[in-house]
């Protein structure tokens, strides 16, 4: 346990929706935090490709959210980098939130190296490192004595690895098995629902903001196949990568085999399941109507099946910029709590 | 028929053999042997749990051969498929030949499929199908799906399981 009554400096790489929100997470509850944790959260730099802001004092959160409704233009010191943010602006905590890349893991990766060498506490969303490089990540941040955390990456606002971690310790972990990927619970809960077909409520998801343009991550499965890699390797602390995950996604699924799942008692859900064995397998599974893995819209669950605790299941939201601002808060807590 | 039939052998080496040979010799085909060597009984002997498929004319020589044979038959009945399981297929079910699909769990001789509901939207497009199977025991049903999740793979077709 680390001193009270101390401020914790944040930096925040990556200000999409999730680096937003936490901006407006620390915003909104630094006079709790400070009440019943004794620390202050003072952030005091963001960065992003379209720029840079820092000050030292502490940056003012509501005027940086006008960023994202256009209403601030961005602007950038000299030619600053964001690495030269993370080295050069004395901080306690950087707060990775650059879009996930699972192929090299850039920027996040080499923002995270730098940030546990210049001697920075990491907390993070983005899957892409973990997945990719958790092993050598995990030993560079001992190596400097700093914490890395990344309960934001699988799960959303779902304390699922903290929850292994911390509150299921002396338990033996032998599976995980749910719905991590909430694009891909909507589609086909509204196929379920309405008879209609695959094409037509995908249009819909992406109309309504919860399928992105390009969803091929999402629904072939990638997004959960590396969520998975990161809880196998987290969890059961294996070497997993990506290529070691058996994946199939929702794309074939036809509306009238969801017909003929639910005359038979079930519904079709994406289900991704890693096992201590090193099994990890993404694809379609029969669920039964009332197994508590049958959650609707864009919710996750996972249940995890313990030696000692049987099975607990998690239903959360997966997804939403507070939902992930909420997980990265409670890392950030961890680290001085 | 399927028979299934309790069987108690002597702790002595060659004592399954010797209790499997007669059902050979009167052409029985022999669908599960479970060898439970860790629970012996109070005599001491081994339990052995059998299933065949054989004419039922013949089971009461069957009978009398073990007896001669100094093999203890606690229990025979017939037996009946008591595991199921419901999957689902979508693809080109049925022009890629959907009896073989069948006949591949059919043939298994422990399982069987004992419900089929198809949903065929065109000519040309992918049809769904759920597809009830059952089997003697827990064990011959997995065994059942694993035959039905090659055959799928083999004929692109896909094959969505219970969790």
């Amino acid at each position: 346990m680390e001193k009270k009554n101390r401020t914790v400096r944040i930096t925040i790489i990556g200000f999409g929706y999730v680096g937003a929100g936490v901006t407006e997470v620390i915003h909104r509850k630094r006079a709790e935090i400070a009440r019943r944790y004794g620390l202050t959260l003072n952030l005091v730099g963001i960065a992003d490709l379209k720029g840079i802001f820092i000050d030292e004092r502490g940056l003012d959160e509501a005027e940086l959210l006008k960023l994202r409704t256009g209403e601030k233009e961005w602007e950038r010191p000299g030619d600053m980098t964001s690495i030269d943010l993370i080295k050069e602006v004395e901080h306690e905590v950087m707060v990775e939130t650059t879009p996930t890349n699972i192929d090299h893991g850039q920027p996040g990766l080499r923002h995270i190296t730098t940030a546990l060498e210049s001697g920075r506490h990491v907390v993070t969303s983005n899957k892409g490192p973990l997945a990719l490089a958790y092993t050598p990540l995990m030993e560079l941040a001992k190596k400097h004595d700093r914490e890395l955390k990344f309960g934001a990456t699988v799960g959303g606002a779902m304390p699922l690895i903290s929850l292994m971690r911390k509150n299921l310790a002396g338990n033996e972990v032998l599976s995980i098995q749910g719905i991590l990927n909430g694009t891909c619970n909507y589609i086909l809960t509204r196929m379920a629902e309405e008879g209609l077909p695959y094409e037509h409520v995908l249009k819909e998801a992406q109309e309504i903001g919860i399928a992105e343009a390009d969803p091929a991550k999402d629904v072939e499965g990638t997004d959960t196949a590396v969520k998975l890699v990161i809880l196998a390797n987290s969890v059961f602390g294996l070497n997993a990568t990506y290529k070691d995950v058996e994946v199939a996604g929702i794309t074939a699924i036809t509306s009238d085999a969801l017909k003929l799942a639910d005359d038979a008692g079930y519904v079709i859900k994406l289900i991704g399941e890693v096992t201590k064995a090193g099994c990890l397998k993404v694809r379609p599974r029969l669920v039964p109507k009332n197994d508590p893995l049958n959650v609707s819209g864009t919710l996750n669950v996972a249940t995890i099946r313990t030696d000692l605790a049987g099975d607990i299941t998690l239903i959360g939201k997966g997804a939403g910029p507070i939902e992930a601002a909420s997980t990265i808060l409670s890392d950030i807590l961890s680290i001085y709590t | 028929m399927k028979v299934s039939m309790d069987m108690e052998l002597q702790d002595i080496p060659g004592q399954l053999v010797r209790a499997l040979t007669p059902v050979s010799d009167l052409g029985g085909n022999i669908l599960s042997v479970v060898h439970q060597r860790d629970k012996k009984t109070p005599a001491g002997r081994i339990p052995v749990r059998l299933v065949v498929e054989m004419d039922e004319r013949r089971l009461d020589k069957l009978l009398a051969l073990l007896v001669e044979r100094g093999v203890n038959v606690v229990r025979t009945g017939e037996e009946r498929l008591k595991e199921s399981m419901v999957v689902l297929l979508i693809g080109h079910i049925v022009h890629s030949d959907l009896r073989e699909t069948i006949d591949s769990i059919d043939r298994t001789g422990f399982a069987e499929v004992v419900a089929l509901s198809l949903s065929m939207p065109g000519v040309n497009e992918e049809s769904s199908a759920s597809v009830t199977i059952s089997a003697i025991g827990k064990t011959e049903l997995h065994e059942a799906l694993n035959i039905l999740e090659q055959t799928a793979k083999r004929k692109g077709i896909m094959l969505i399981s219970p969790i």
